[in-house]
């Protein structure tokens, strides 16, 4: 006599199989957890001024009637020193408008950096205690949002915007925004 | 050059574990005792060979080699040297050697303790930790090599996460894999026994032991883990359900079913069947545990760097193992004859319920862990499942399991009376009951912390109530000491690790429900007050350390009656790694932790922000956890379950 309840295990198992073998196929990396902000207008923040650069606020981020990046960085972050020569490329090759937030940074530190390696910035400001960008449910530093001319948030990018990033994720996306 | 012995033992290792897989298959197939013994030299040389692999990277490691990749991205020549040991399974290459290492000396152990076993069975066993050794050898050749060497040698490693430079973790892995790995011995027993078709004693008298050692181990790995989460992650918690955690459990939970059916597979001869799908569902799912911390499928905290070929890699291997062995099951199974009957009040129906209920925590834990990937699929959506789930399911579940642990052991096989236990339960009940009431009319607190408290008490009273049953009521003082002294170690193991679940329990109950947390900013002088005990600062000095420098916050703490005593939390910064972290500072002793974690510099003045965890009881988790390893061991080295036991028949003789 053949005992079908026997199977059980065995039919249960390969239906996990497929459902493992499915996000792998996908190969979608799971950290994109899409942003609660994504199709909601850029929350009001209060940012102060780093010595003479042009202050963020929210009267310039509408300004220009194009897409534009919100890029959060810090002098002490290891991966936005690697993210800034791509910050320097769009802003310089692909006239990206960038805004910068410094996040919990030394003035002088921040400086040094935009001094050392270039300022891809339009206009930046600064957010010494990290309350502002609560705001935006920050991660981790670096985050970049991408922001469309109406002023809404569009995409967000955890992590670094490395070369791979910079060509498939976000010049496409900033392309097929102002396409509309 | 060493490093290039090491990959070539390695590899050599790969054609000397097939060769263990197929030649003793052959000689159970042909009858052949001599093509079956091969398997024993097989076993002894691939330990000794994966030996020499593994000292050779650890090698690489403790002179800062940084020609090999692997040191130079995981290692920094001024990291402190248990760190740098701890390095070499610090990542995905290393972790995946020192898991064969640990399996090749799990067969070299079982070829060397069971040469008095019958060398039909043995040999199907060590034929079937050869595949798996096999399998995982070309994994790491073909995927995951940590022997390759960087065309341009850097000058200086690229360091490691400084979070995870920490004694406790430091050991934490070895442990965990000799758990997970042990599993895979209770596996290849299994396999061995579906392919002769028969369960029997002998069988049984080998398999228990074997899931006392990985579970014994899987639970000291788990708690090191936690312990490690606890004092270094800074939120003062210490278990989240994290994907990585919860593969490291649901092994443990399929294990503790295993080892309660184990039992009455050896005292009653029955749930054989059962007690085999166990074995291979525990290692299964320490299989899926790899799976999910190596393939990136899950997101995690601690996940090591994923990578989507591994990811199909583990999990042919898995669809492979798994699939094959309940394939087999659902085969042969029906051919196992079950012994005995019994009836549903009985000791044996109790470790039933305890079967049910830890098999189904299991998959709840499964189901929570994997839900984000289910509904991925379904409809597209993210989620993510946090731990307000699992202590929804998790903790009703445990509930009944608690309750029935307390006086299932006074029951009696085959077939329990009620009625002559019942008196002792009630006796048991109330007292726990009124302590509990005691309790929560002094300090307050809610309902769940009323039944958490009740649980564990009603556990303790129960437990020691059956204990002094076992040994005998109505006997004179001597009389009582000369016959506990009698007792199989196996009951002093049991007893003491149902303590300690109760003490686990009443530890888990009192830190969550009496716990204070405070956050405010602090300035020089300044003191913050709880319960009795003050808290004052006395400013921040800067220290430099190995390879870190860290703002140093020093704190006072006055308590009434005792001598005064200070605390130094540090925020740490890792030049090497670029690296900020917080090490909290911990005043720990029996009834409470008080956890002091420093803050940022808030700017402008000399105020800092300051975090402090008040939890009390809180170390009697982990006391808890330890009465439960400490439990297995004693059970481990009884008598009868000696891991040599010798059958009385002539050692070669061949099954049937």
């Amino acid at each position: 006599m053949r005992k079908i309840y026997l199977y059980l295990p065995l039919i249960f198992f390969f239906i996990l199989v497929i459902f493992f073998a499915r996000q792998l196929i996908l190969d979608e990396n799971p950290s994109k957890l899409p942003s609660v902000l994504i199709d909601k207008s850029f929350p009001p923040i209060k940012l102060n001024q780093l010595s003479s650069y042009k202050l963020f606020n929210a009267k310039n981020l509408l300004s220009s009637g194009d897409p534009s990046l919100v890029n959060i960085w810090s002098s002490w972050c290891a991966p936005c020193q690697i993210e800034h020569e791509f910050l320097m490329k769009m802003s310089l090759e692909h006239n990206v408008k960038i805004f910068g937030i410094n996040y919990k940074d030394d003035n002088k530190d921040a400086i040094e950096v935009l001094k050392l390696n270039g300022n891809p910035f339009y206009a930046i400001g600064t957010d010494e205690d990290g309350t502002q960008v609560i705001n935006l449910g920050l991660y981790g530093v670096p985050e970049t949002f991408i922001i469309d001319a109406n002023g809404n948030i569009r995409y967000k990018h955890i992590g670094p915007i490395l070369e791979y990033d910079m060509n498939n994720i976000i010049l496409p996306i900033l392309n097929k925004i102002k396409r509309e | 050059m060493i490093i290039e012995l090491g990959h070539y033992c390695l590899a050599l290792v790969l054609t000397i574990s097939l060769f263990q897989f197929l030649v003793p298959a052959l000689g159970v197939r042909y009858n052949s005792i001599g093509l079956m013994s091969t398997s024993y030299i097989t076993a002894y040389l691939s330990f000794i060979l994966v030996c020499f692999s593994f000292a050779s990277l650890t090698y690489a490691y403790v002179i800062s080699d940084f020609s090999v990749s692997l040191v130079a991205n995981n290692s920094h020549s001024l990291k402190p040297m248990i760190y740098k040991i701890s390095g070499v399974w610090g990542n995905h290459e290393g972790s995946l050697l020192l898991w064969v290492l640990i399996l090749t000396f799990y067969s070299a152990a079982v070829a060397f303790l069971g040469k008095r076993l019958p060398v039909k069975l043995i040999s199907l066993v060590l034929s079937c930790q050869g595949l798996i050794a096999a399998s995982f050898v070309s994994f790491i050749l073909f995927t995951s090599n940590p022997f390759t060497r960087l065309f341009f040698p850097e000058i200086e490693g690229e360091g490691f996460n400084p979070i995870l430079q920490d004694f406790g973790l430091a050991i934490h892995p070895p442990f965990l894999y000799l758990g997970y790995v042990g599993l895979s011995v209770t596996f290849s027993f299994s396999i061995a026994a579906l392919l002769i078709g028969r369960v029997d004693t002998i069988w049984v008298k080998w398999v228990r032991p074997w899931t006392l050692i990985a579970w014994v181990f899987l639970t000291i790995g788990i708690a090191l883990g936690s312990w490690w989460a606890y004092r270094e992650l800074g939120w003062g918690g210490w278990w989240f359900w994290d994907p990585v955690e919860n593969a490291s459990f649901m092994p443990w939970l399929a294990a503790t079913a295993l080892l309660h059916s184990s039992i009455v597979a050896e005292k009653r001869d029955t749930l054989k069947a059962w007690t085999i799908l166990l074995a291979i569902i525990a290692f299964s799912l320490s299989l899926l545990g790899t799976f999910i911390v190596r393939s990136g499928v899950l997101i995690s905290v601690h996940a090591f760097a994923s990578d989507p070929s591994r990811g199909l890699y583990i999990l042919m291997l898995l669809i492979f193992f798994t699939g094959g062995a309940l394939a087999l099951f659902a085969r042969k199974a029906a051919s196992l004859k079950s012994g005995s009957l019994f009836q549903p009040v009985s000791r044996e129906g109790a470790l039933v319920i305890n079967n049910i209920i830890f098999a189904s925590s299991a998959a709840t834990v499964l189901l929570g862990t994997l839900y984000p990937i289910f509904i991925d699929a379904i409809n597209n959506s993210k989620v993510s499942v946090g731990p307000p789930y699992f202590e929804a399911v998790f903790i009703p579940l445990m509930v009944p399991a608690i309750l029935l642990c307390a006086f299932s052991p006074m029951l009696s096989w085959k077939r329990a009376k009620l009625e002559n236990i019942l008196e002792r339960v009630i006796a048991v009940f109330i007292l726990a009951i009124m302590i509990t009431a005691i309790f929560i009319f002094i300090y307050g607190g809610s309902i769940s912390a009323f039944l958490g408290l009740f649980l564990g008490l009603w556990l303790i009273l129960g437990t020691i109530y059956e204990f002094f049953i076992k040994v005998g009521i109505k006997l004179s003082f001597t009389k009582f000491l000369l016959r506990a002294f009698q007792l199989p170690r196996s009951a002093y193991g049991m007893s003491l690790a149902h303590l300690g679940v109760a003490i686990f329990v009443i530890g888990v109950t009192v830190s969550s429900a009496w716990r204070i947390d405070i956050e405010k900013p602090i300035q020089n002088g300044e003191s913050v007050v709880i319960n009795d005990i003050e808290l004052i600062f006395l400013g921040i000095i800067d220290v430099n350390g190995p390879n870190w420098i860290a703002e140093r916050g020093k704190f006072e703490v006055i308590r009434r009656g005792k001598n005064n005593e200070y605390l130094f939390p540090e925020r740490r910064f890792y030049p090497a790694s670029k690296v900020n972290t917080s090490e909290p500072a911990i005043m720990s002793n029996a009834f409470f932790d008080l956890y002091v974690v420093l803050g940022e510099n808030l700017n402008n003045d000399e105020s800092y922000s300051l975090r402090v965890y008040y939890s009390p009881f809180i170390n009697w988790i982990w006391f808890g956890i330890m009465c439960m390893a400490l439990g297995g061991i004693l059970a481990v080295t009884d008598r009868k379950h000696r891991l040599g036991y010798s059958v009385k028949k002539n050692p070669k003789a061949i099954y049937k």
